[in-house]
């Protein structure tokens, strides 16, 4: 594919981990990559082990699947449970648990639950089963939001009935600046995502800079592009400066993508708050549609239960989604938590950073443990041995 | 989710729906091009999440950032060899 190749150079990627290091000057860096589509890639092609050990990548909440708390999954569930409704979510979250099953369980017991590519597709099974009450599960961040947008503005246009929205819709800035300003927090730079930034481009990041002092490299998702990202940052950090600079050009413009900006201004507007699992109510941090829109609002067309559901006490997703634990130190990952039978979100969707890590990392971490020191301390001294 | 994979436009084949033919490592799918209305054409690289072309991948962007990295590869590599060439005492 183009352009793919060219991005996976590992003679490149160990060249640039060596200015890391020169210019990191063995000081201890915490960067957290914001996105889930990031934290896949370093766990999949293991740059961990290729950045100088000095630099440590934080994982961040951006993955839309795993910040999604328990109690809409379950308003999900309940939409799917109703009579006469076709369900139509992303793959990703048939098998994300709620408070007491999932979708694919309620699939299981009778529901109409199918999973899609596009919320293109959602609107044509609209168009195939007149009978029927269609609903969308949109999720994602500023990068799906767009693609749910369209489809509205396709559905007034077409004057479909039978369709509507669950939209869950969430927002990064927020979510940035609720990290930033959590107390618990040491971080000394952002990688930004690629993806969410071609939509909104690069102004609205320009207050961690300014304000926080935190440098922002908006990265790509190849190999080369988040060593390079990580180079960019410890850059910055290196000579004093702090901007938010554009790593993915051959994606991002500066402006976004302001058609697409348009069609989400349009259709959503802002909710005075949502709850976000690890990180709790965060303000103006999620879309819904616009009154105008109401029509096509799963909310308004159906009774759901809105109850705030907590986690489940074991799971400890919440810390991972904010940095403040790795996956593996989680009590449950691994054990009672994988990918086959996960508590938590985080070991659902593969950008979950405990999905990634399972799939690609846990092997070496094993081997890393029961890896032979190179000098054994508890072996006995040849001083010992000779007097023994 | 936020995954978007590069495609090359073949042809626009419902000018209403906005709607094109692009190909992904051989297979051809219609993709969604209402968010790049009058910027792309046949032949064009985009970047596809969720049925929708998002951004017009640019290949004078993409050589350059590879360029620069390969750059500073050979910048570092000839450091090196200079310094293999050093002999200070």
């Amino acid at each position: 594919m183009k352009f793919v190749d060219e991005f996976r150079d590992g003679d490149l990627a160990r060249r640039l981990c060596s200015e890391i290091d020169r210019l990191s000057r063995g000081q201890s860096l915490k960067i957290m990559e914001i996105c889930g589509g990031h934290t896949h890639t370093i766990y999949k092609h293991g740059i961990e082990d290729v950045l100088p050990p000095n630099i440590d990548m934080v994982h961040g909440p951006g993955c839309p699947v795993c910040v999604l708390p328990m109690g809409r999954i379950d308003d999900a569930i309940a939409i799917a449970r109703q009579p006469g409704v076709i369900f139509v979510t992303f793959g990703d979250m048939m098998r994300v648990p709620g408070s007491k099953s999932s979708l694919l369980d309620a699939r299981a017991e009778g529901a109409d639950v199918r999973f899609v590519y596009s919320p293109l597709d959602a609107l044509k099974i609209a168009h195939q089963n007149p009978d029927k009450q269609v609903v969308f599960f949109a999720i994602g961040f500023e990068t799906t939001a767009p693609s749910t947008a369209v489809t509205l503005l396709r559905a007034q246009a077409e004057k479909i009935k039978n369709f509507s929205v669950f939209c869950n819709h969430v927002l990064v800035i927020p979510a940035i600046q609720a990290i930033l300003d959590s107390p618990d927090m040491r971080l000394d730079g952002f990688l930004g995502p690629g993806h969410v930034c071609m939509v909104i481009g690069m102004r609205p990041f320009a207050f961690v800079a300014r304000d926080y002092r935190k440098p922002v490299v908006l990265s790509g998702f190849e190999p080369l592009d988040i060593i390079q990202s990580v180079y960019m940052t410890v850059k910055q950090l290196d000579e004093g400066r702090r901007e938010v600079e554009n790593q993915y050009a051959r994606v991002v413009r500066p402006e976004g993508n302001l058609k697409a900006l348009e069609a989400m201004e349009k259709t959503m507007e802002g909710r005075p708050f949502f709850e976000w699992r690890g990180l709790g109510f965060i303000s103006h941090s999620a879309l819904k549609l616009r009154p105008e829109f109401a029509e096509w609002d799963a909310e308004k067309r159906f009774e759901v239960p809105g109850i705030r559901v907590a986690d489940p006490p074991a799971c400890q997703c919440g810390e991972v989604l904010k940095g403040a634990i790795k996956p593996w130190e989680c009590k449950v990952f691994g054990t009672a938590c994988t990918p086959e039978t996960p508590i938590g979100t985080c070991m659902v969707s593969s950008e979950g950073a405990c999905a990634a890590y399972f799939n690609y990392g846990r092997f070496s971490l094993a081997a890393q443990r029961n890896r032979l020191p190179v000098i054994d301390l508890t072996a006995p001294t040849g001083a010992n041995l000779k007097d023994s | 989710m936020c995954l978007g994979i590069p495609g090359q436009i073949i042809e626009f084949v419902d000018d209403q729906n906005n709607l094109a033919r692009v190909e992904v490592s051989g297979v051809k799918r219609n993709v969604n091009v209402s968010l790049l209305r009058g910027e792309i054409g046949p032949g064009d690289w985009v970047l596809i999440h969720v049925g929708f072309a998002m951004s017009k991948l640019d290949e004078r962007e993409a050589q350059e950032t590879l360029k620069l990295l390969y750059e500073m590869g050979r910048a570092y590599q000839d450091e090196l060899l200079m310094l293999e060439k050093s002999q200070l005492e």
